[in-house]
């Protein structure tokens, strides 16, 4: 039988009054419509990023929080929920509103479930290539890090499943995270025909490059060139002995310069692989001439049309797509007279259900997963409540993470950073050790404990909410804000750095600026730091409690962001 | 104000000399400083070290281009580069508004030489960095914030 005949039978057993699951059904139907793209142009580019080690398929639940400041507010990427869809004409309720939204979370997820996941990936992925011949397989990094298995095996499994995969052209984050050589030797060695391009790397003494700016690729008689664009503050952002000898940024007259040669070489197309962040793109975007396109990641956005820039040079395309291996861009160009003349762009979302699993990638994954199965498989206790961790202030996940930190190590407040990787658990699924994992791998992943006075919380919280509200994007230095457990307090993200965190109270009482606190963190960046690892903690305290009862969300009070569409 | 005095040392002659000249005497530093401003380095605000360089009121200029990270990576030893337009370009000096004491030194324009500067300064707190520029009896100035942050919670 095949899908028609299938979808007959169903109609007609709908008819005739059979209890079936109508939206199942109706989503069935939809589903070759989702993945039929005609071509359009000559030339094509895929791109996934950000996917974060998740080779299987997973649930990932999209912001109700993405707050937008300055020139930023209520445009993309800070939309959230129905403004998303309203901005985009999505119509509510359909698998494309469950792919890009959080609404409805729970219900839509077991209507339409898991996404991402390799083996999909690799089938659409296929699917494309068959159609346009003249494509380039982007990764945008973050590949390496964010589950057990990478970890443990230094980003291994993610490298031999994007040679698979046929990743082309990759740059990176988190990927430095595992230092400096750890770095070089799968660029060197391990990487295959991906070629790791990143301008914006050099090395402190004398500023020489460390990976090649750009990939220049025919495709189908049309040059093409990738510049990479690592993210900017890596060294800020973790702990700098990792990339010592290395100094990043995001060196936008180099980048030009570099624009420039790749034009001179003959390149009709010239693209930029992307870890800044939606907003740093958006502004990059409208000072640098020449780039035909940036796709971007590092903010996780899943941003169904690209941002039009306008700028000296003409208009640049400011694409960002999402996370978790849950979205392909799809980029078709025609190339005319040796220049773009016409586009057309899709975000596909990768759905489990709806592409079969590509059997020899399949297989991959499992062999990468099996010396560390048993270990992953863990059941450490059900949740009762949805677990997930994106959105600018906090998550059910880092919730979790607080309390088990506060009541593992006595503290009265904690700190859990605002990663924004993570995967998400439905209401009764087990967490097991894989789960944990999902959101803790990291190289520096001690846990601390330490006596700050209230002056220097409210020092950390500042600093933190600067790096995420700044309204100028240059200075934003990336994540969401720092999880905070224990502390109720109000944030004002329009007012400036020292004035957007007050009215601090803890247990009832105001928190006092010469008083020592007891708090609970984790990921330190300081060098030398030790701790117990943040995920046996974490597991320890879900094995007690067997059952997990829904977390109570600790946020801050907001002012000055009323009707701010980047807030549900 | 490291860089200018290793700047000047190296200009004097090799470092290890030069040690031996303090050493034994043959040299005070109070030689090689002739020029030195102590009431400009000693200043707590750059009005203050301005006033005392004579440089107060230096005018806004667009030809003075200040290259420096928008976030520092280490605020131990920022690098910044200094390039002036300026026809005439006499000296380039510097400050960081926000440390404790701004001024970090000023670089004399030999005539014919280009009008550019790479120092590596350190930066307590985020903070302008100033540039002021002498040429033909004028004073120019220009400015731009890094930001020194305290790092982590990369998403």
């Amino acid at each position: 039988m095949n899908r028609r005949e299938f979808l007959e039978v169903l109609a007609a057993a709908a008819a005739a009054g059979f209890a079936l699951d109508a939206r199942a059904a109706l989503a069935e139907a939809n589903a070759d419509a989702l993945y039929q793209l005609p071509r359009f142009g000559n030339v094509s580019l895929l791109h996934f990023t950000d996917c974060h080690a998740q080779l299987q398929p997973i649930y990932f639940r999209e912001p109700s929080m993405n707050i937008g400041i300055g020139d930023a507010a209520g445009q993309p990427p800070h939309l959230v929920g129905e403004w998303l869809l309203k901005a985009f004409g999505i119509a509510p309720g359909t698998r494309e509103a469950h792919a890009f939204t959080y609404l409805d979370f729970e219900a839509a997820a077991r209507t339409y479930g898991k996404v991402g996941g390799f083996a999909h990936l690799a089938t659409l992925v296929k699917r494309l290539r068959a159609e346009r011949p003249n494509a380039l397989l982007l990764d945008g990094g973050d590949t390496w890090q964010g589950s057990g298995v990478s970890l443990w095996t230094k980003g291994g499994d993610m490298i031999q499943a994007c040679n698979a995969l046929g990743v082309d052209v990759m740059t990176g984050h988190w990927e430095f995270t595992y230092g400096e050589k750890r770095v070089k030797e799968a660029v060197e060695k391990e990487l295959g025909k991906i070629a790791f391009v990143a301008q914006n790397v050099k090395t402190q003494d004398f500023g020489d490059p460390v990976f090649k700016a750009y990939a220049l690729r025919d495709l189908g008689g049309v040059p093409v060139a990738i510049i990479g664009q690592a993210f900017p503050y890596t060294p800020i952002a973790h702990p700098r002995h990792f990339v010592a000898e290395w100094t990043f940024g995001i060196q936008e007259e180099e980048l030009q310069k570099v624009v420039q040669e790749t034009r001179a070489k003959g390149a009709q197309v010239v693209v930029l692989l992307s870890h800044n962040g939606m907003d740093v793109d958006l502004k990059l975007a409208s000072r640098v001439r020449g780039i035909d396109a940036i796709f971007g990641g590092h903010s996780h956005d899943g941003v169904p049309q690209p941002t039009v820039v306008k700028n000296a040079g003409g208009q640049t395309l400011v694409a960002n797509s999402g996370s978790n291996a849950k979205f392909l861009s799809v980029l078709d160009l025609e190339v005319k007279g040796g220049k773009v003349a016409g586009y057309r762009y899709r975000l596909l979302p990768v759905f489990a259900n709806l592409l079969p699993a590509d059997a020899a990638m399949a297989q991959l994954v499992a062999g990468t997963r099996t010396p560390y199965a048993a270990r992953l498989g863990e059941e450490l206790a059900v949740t009762e409540g949805l677990l997930y961790r994106r959105g600018n202030f906090n998550g059910t996940f880092d919730q979790l993470i607080c309390d088990a930190m506060m009541e593992a190590q006595g503290a009265e407040i904690a700190f859990s950073p605002g990663f924004r990787w993570g995967t998400t658990i439905l209401p009764g699924q087990p967490i097991t050790m894989e789960h944990v994992m999902d959101q803790t791998a990291i190289t520096y992943p001690y846990a601390t404990l330490n006596e700050l006075t209230g002056a220097q919380i409210k020092e950390v919280l500042e600093d933190v909410a600067d790096n995420l509200f700044n309204p100028d994007p240059y200075k934003q230095q990336g994540g969401d804000m720092v999880r905070v457990g224990g502390l109720a307090y109000t944030c004002v993200p329009t007012a400036r750095m020292g004035s957007r965190i007050v009215d601090m109270h803890l247990g009832g009482k105001p928190l006092e600026p010469a008083k020592k606190y007891k708090v609970a963190g984790w990921a330190p960046v300081a060098e030398g730091a030790s701790g117990e690892p943040i995920w046996d903690v974490v597991s320890r305290w879900l094995r007690d409690q067997k059952t997990v009862p829904p977390r109570k969300l600790n946020l801050p009070r907001l002012q000055g962001v009323e009707g701010n569409p980047g807030i549900a | 104000m490291d860089y200018t005095r290793r700047g000047l040392l190296r200009g004097a002659g090799t470092a290890g000399a030069l040690v031996a000249a303090f050493a034994t005497g043959a040299l005070r530093p109070a030689d090689v400083f002739a020029a030195w401003n102590k009431s400009a380095f000693d200043a707590k605000s750059t009005a203050d070290a301005m006033k005392a360089l004579n440089v107060a009121g230096a005018a806004d200029s667009t030809d003075i281009v200040i290259r420096a990270p928008d976030i520092a990576e280490n605020g131990a030893v920022v690098p910044i580069d200094i390039t002036s337009n300026i026809p005439g370009t006499e000296s380039i000096s510097l400050f960081v508004d926000k440390n404790p004491f701004p001024y970090v030194g000023t670089f004399d324009v030999a005539k014919g030489a280009m009008p550019y500067v790479h120092v590596r300064v350190k930066i307590g707190e985020s903070s302008n960095v100033r540039a002021v520029v002498a040429a033909a009896g004028k004073y120019y100035q220009a400015a731009k914030e890094v930001k020194v942050t305290i790092g982590g919670c990369g998403g």
